[in-house]
C-alpha cells in the first residue's frame, strides 16, 4: 500500500531522460501521497511492514494525518518547483542532467522516507540520503557553492551523528527503536539520566537540520550559492522535513509532556525560536543580494515554526504544522519568482528590481502574493499561521510570543516591501547597478543578453508554476479552517 | 575515579573520541583534518552502539543445532545483543557514503583553488 508511494520515486532513479521521469515521478508520488491522506481521513492510520516483518521487529511505515498532509504538502511543490526551473537545470547542470535529476529524485525519497517512517534508526538513514543528495545538489553551483556546500555537509553530518546517538542512548534505555512502543516503554522511567542524553543529543541533532538559530551557520551561504535550480527545490521543503521529525519527537517518540517537564527541550526551542524570528528579520533587512535575503528570512520563519513546537500546547502545534505548508507553498513563490526573474534578466541584487514589476507582471503578481502571504496580511496563508501561533501564546501567556510575532511580521514587511517598492514605483533601470559578484556563474548565453532585451516575463513553463504557487498561497489561506479543522486537530489529538 | 573510568572504559573512549572528533570539526582549518575529525566522530558513535550491546560472558547470537541437539545455550542473557551491530553496518555504510562525497567535494575545490586551507580558500572566493 505505502510502497506505492516510495516505489515510483526510488525505481525512476538514474535514467538518462532525467526530467520526464522525474516530473512523473515526483508526481506520482504527489497523487499517491494525497491519495494517501484522503484513505486517512476515511480508515485511519495506514501502517505498512517493510518485508513483511511485524513492527517492533521489522521497520515499520506509518502514514497518519500528520505524515500524509506534509507528504503532500512536500511532492506537490516539489512537482511545482521542478517544472519550473526546468530552465534552470538545463542551463546549469547541461552536461550532466541525468544525475542531476536522479539527485533530485533521492533527494525526495529521503524526504519522503522522514516522513512515512515509523522506526527511529530508518529516519536517520533517510536523512543522511536526503542530506547526502542536498549536498551534492548545492555543490553542483561551483565557486562559493563548493565551499558552502561542504561546510553544509560537515555541519550536516555532525547534525546526523548527534541524532544517531540521542537514538543509541534511547535504544539502550528501551530496547526498540520503533517511534510507537519507544513512546509506550519511555513513560516508565521518563527520568533516567540516559534518557534525558538521548532527548538533548536528538535535539540537538535534528535543530542543526532545521536550522534554528545558533545553529544556522550553514544556511544563508548555502542557499545564496546554490544553483537556482537547486535552492528553489531545497528552500521550500528541505528544513519543513527537519522541523515535522521535530514534531514527530514531540508527539509520537517521547511521552506527553516528557520534552517539557523532565528535560527543558520545549522551553530551549521556544527561547530560540524567538530570538530566531528577530535575528532572521533584522539580518534579511541589511541583505543586497535577493536570495540571501530570502534565505535569511527563512531561518526567521523557521524559527517561528520552532516557537509554535515551543509552545507545546495543541494550538501551537496546529501552529507549526499549519506554518510548515504555509512557508513550504510561500518560499516556493518567492524563489521561484526570484529564480524567473534571474532567469531572464540576472538580476540578484535588490537594488537592480527596480521597474520590474511593470516588465514581468505575472512573476513579480506572483511575488507580490508570496509577500503578503509571508508578512501576514489575511486572506493570504501566512496570517492564519501567525495567529494561530499568537493564540497559542495568549492561551499558554507567554506575553513574549504574542509580541515577538507581531513584531516579525512588521520587520517581513519591511525587508518584503523594499523589494516591491523598487519593482513597482522606481522607474526601469537599463544598466544593472553592480557588475555580477561571480561572473563565471553565468552560462555565454546570459552574458549575450543585454539588460533591456532581458527584462521580460520568462518563458511560459518557469510563470506558469510561479503563478500557481502564487495563487495557491491565497486558496490555501482561504482554506485554512477547512485543513486545520479536519487534519490538524485530529491528527494531533 | 579511576575503577570507575576502568569499568566504563568503551564509553569514557568513546566519549574521547567524540570530543577530538568535534574538535577536529570545529576547530581544525584544513578541510581535510575537518573530515578526518568526523571520521573520528562517527567512529566513536560506532564504538559506543557496539559497546551497549556487549555483556560479561556472552557469545555470538548463533545457534548451533547439529542432530537435533542445540549446541549452543538457550539463555537469550547469554547472547550479544546483535541488533546494534546491524544498525552500525549501515551507519558504517552511511559514513563510507559521506566521507566519499566529502572527498570528491576536496578534489574538486582542490582542482579550482589549489588550497585547501578554509580561511585562505574564503579570501580566494570572495575576490
Amino acid at each position: 500500500m505505502l510502497a506505492a508511494l516510495i516505489a515510483p520515486v526510488v525505481t525512476r532513479l538514474r535514467y538518462e531522460l532525467g526530467f520526464i521521469i522525474a516530473l512523473t515521478g515526483v508526481g506520482l508520488s504527489a497523487i499517491v501521497s494525497a491519495w494517501a491522506l484522503f484513505h486517512v481521513l476515511d480508515t485511519g492510520t495506514m501502517h505498512y511492514n517493510l518485508g513483511g516483518w511485524a513492527p517492533p521487529v521489522g521497520i515499520e511505515y506509518v502514514v497518519d494525518l500528520i505524515s500524509a498532509f506534509v507528504a503532500v504538502i512536500v511532492t506537490s511543490v516539489a512537482t511545482l518547483v521542478i517544472i519550473g526551473t526546468r530552465r534552470w537545470a538545463d542551463r546549469e547542470a547541461s552536461d550532466r542532467l541525468g544525475s542531476f535529476y536522479g539527485l533530485v529524485m533521492l533527494l525526495i525519497t529521503g524526504l519522503v522516507g522522514m516522513i512515512v517512517t515509523g522506526d527511529l534508526f530508518n529516519l536517520f538513514v533517510f536523512l543522511e540520503i536526503s542530506s547526502l543528495a542536498g549536498y551534492s545538489l548545492i555543490f553542483l553551483g561551483g565557486g562559493r557553492a563548493m565551499l558552502a556546500g561542504f561546510r553544509y555537509l560537515i555541519l550536516g553530518s555532525i547534525g546526523g551523528l548527534f541524532y544517531m546517538l540521542g537514538v543509541g542512548f534511547l535504544y539502550f534505555s528501551t530496547g526498540t527503536l520503533n517511534m510507537a512502543e519507544t513512546q509506550d516503554l519511555l513513560t516508565n522511567d521518563a527520568t533516567a539520566r540516559s534518557v534525558q542524553a538521548g532527548a538533548a543529543f536528538i535535539f540537538v541533532g535534528l535543530g542543526l537540520k532545521m536550522a534554528i538559530v545558533p545553529l544556522h551557520l550553514w544556511l544563508p551561504d548555502a542557499y545564496t550559492f546554490a544553483p537556482s535550480s537547486v535552492n528553489t527545490l531545497i528552500a521550500p521543503i528541505m528544513t519543513k522535513v527537519g522541523a515535522y521529525a521535530m514534531i514527530r519527537m514531540f508527539l509520537s517518540v517521547f511521552p506527553d509532556g516528557y520534552l517539557k517537564d523532565a528535560l527543558p527541550v520545549a522551553d530551549a526551542l521556544l527561547v530560540l525560536g524567538l530570538i530566531g524570528i528577530i535575528f532572521g528579520s533584522v539580518a534579511a533587512m541589511s541583505q543586497k543580494d535577493i536570495r540571501r535575503m530570502l534565505a535569511y528570512s527563512s531561518i526567521s520563519q523557521i524559527a517561528l515554526i520552532a516557537v509554535g513546537v515551543g509552545l507545546g500546547t495543541p494550538l501551537g502545534l496546529v501552529a507549526a504544522l499549519l506554518h510548515i505548508m504555509n512557508h513550504a507553498v510561500m518560499k516556493a513563490t518567492l524563489f521561484m519568482a526570484t529564480a524567473s526573474v534571474r532567469f531572464s534578466s540576472g538580476i540578484t541584487q535588490v537594488s537592480d528590481f527596480s521597474g520590474i514589476g511593470r516588465r514581468m507582471p505575472l512573476t513579480m503578481g506572483s511575488f507580490t502574493l508570496g509577500a503578503i502571504a509571508m508578512v501576514g496580511i489575511p486572506p493570504a496563508t501566512g496570517f492564519f499561521s501567525k495567529w494561530y501561533a499568537v493564540q497559542a501564546g495568549i492561551e499558554s501567556s507567554q506575553w513574549a510570543v504574542v509580541v515577538v510575532v507581531l513584531a516579525s511580521s512588521l520587520l517581513t514587511a519591511v525587508y518584503l516591501f523594499r523589494i516591491l517598492e523598487s519593482a513597482y514605483l522606481h522607474p526601469l533601470k537599463l544598466e544593472p547597478s553592480h557588475s555580477h559578484e561571480n561572473p563565471e556563474e553565468f552560462g555565454e548565453t546570459e552574458q549575450k543578453l543585454t539588460f533591456e532585451a532581458a527584462a521580460r516575463e520568462a518563458p511560459i513553463d518557469m510563470v506558469v508554476p510561479t503563478v500557481l504557487l502564487g495563487v495557491a498561497t491565497v486558496v490555501l489561506g482561504v482554506l485554512n479552517a477547512v485543513i486545520v479543522i479536519h487534519i490538524l486537530e485530529p491528527g494531533i489529538a | 575515579m579511576i575503577e570507575d573510568i576502568a569499568a566504563r572504559f568503551p564509553y569514557w573512549a568513546t566519549a574521547v573520541l567524540m570530543v577530538i572528533g568535534l574538535y577536529g570539526m570545529i576547530g581544525k582549518r584544513n578541510l581535510v583534518k575537518k573530515l578526518i575529525g568526523m571520521n573520528i566522530f562517527q567512529s566513536a558513535i560506532i564504538l559506543f552502539f557496539i559497546a551497549g550491546s556487549q555483556r560479561d560472558g556472552a557469545t555470538l547470537p548463533i545457534l548451533l543445532v547439529e542432530d537435533g541437539h542445540i549446541l549452543t545455550p538457550v539463555d537469550p542473557e547469554l547472547y550479544v545483543n546483535p541488533l546494534p551491530h546491524v544498525l552500525m553496518l549501515t551507519a558504517i555504510v552511511v559514513s563510507v557514503a559521506i566521507t566519499g562525497v566529502a572527498l570528491a567535494f576536496l578534489v574538486r575545490i582542490y582542482r579550482e583553488y589549489q588550497d585547501l586551507d578554509e580561511e585562505s580558500l574564503l579570501k580566494k572566493v570572495r575576490q
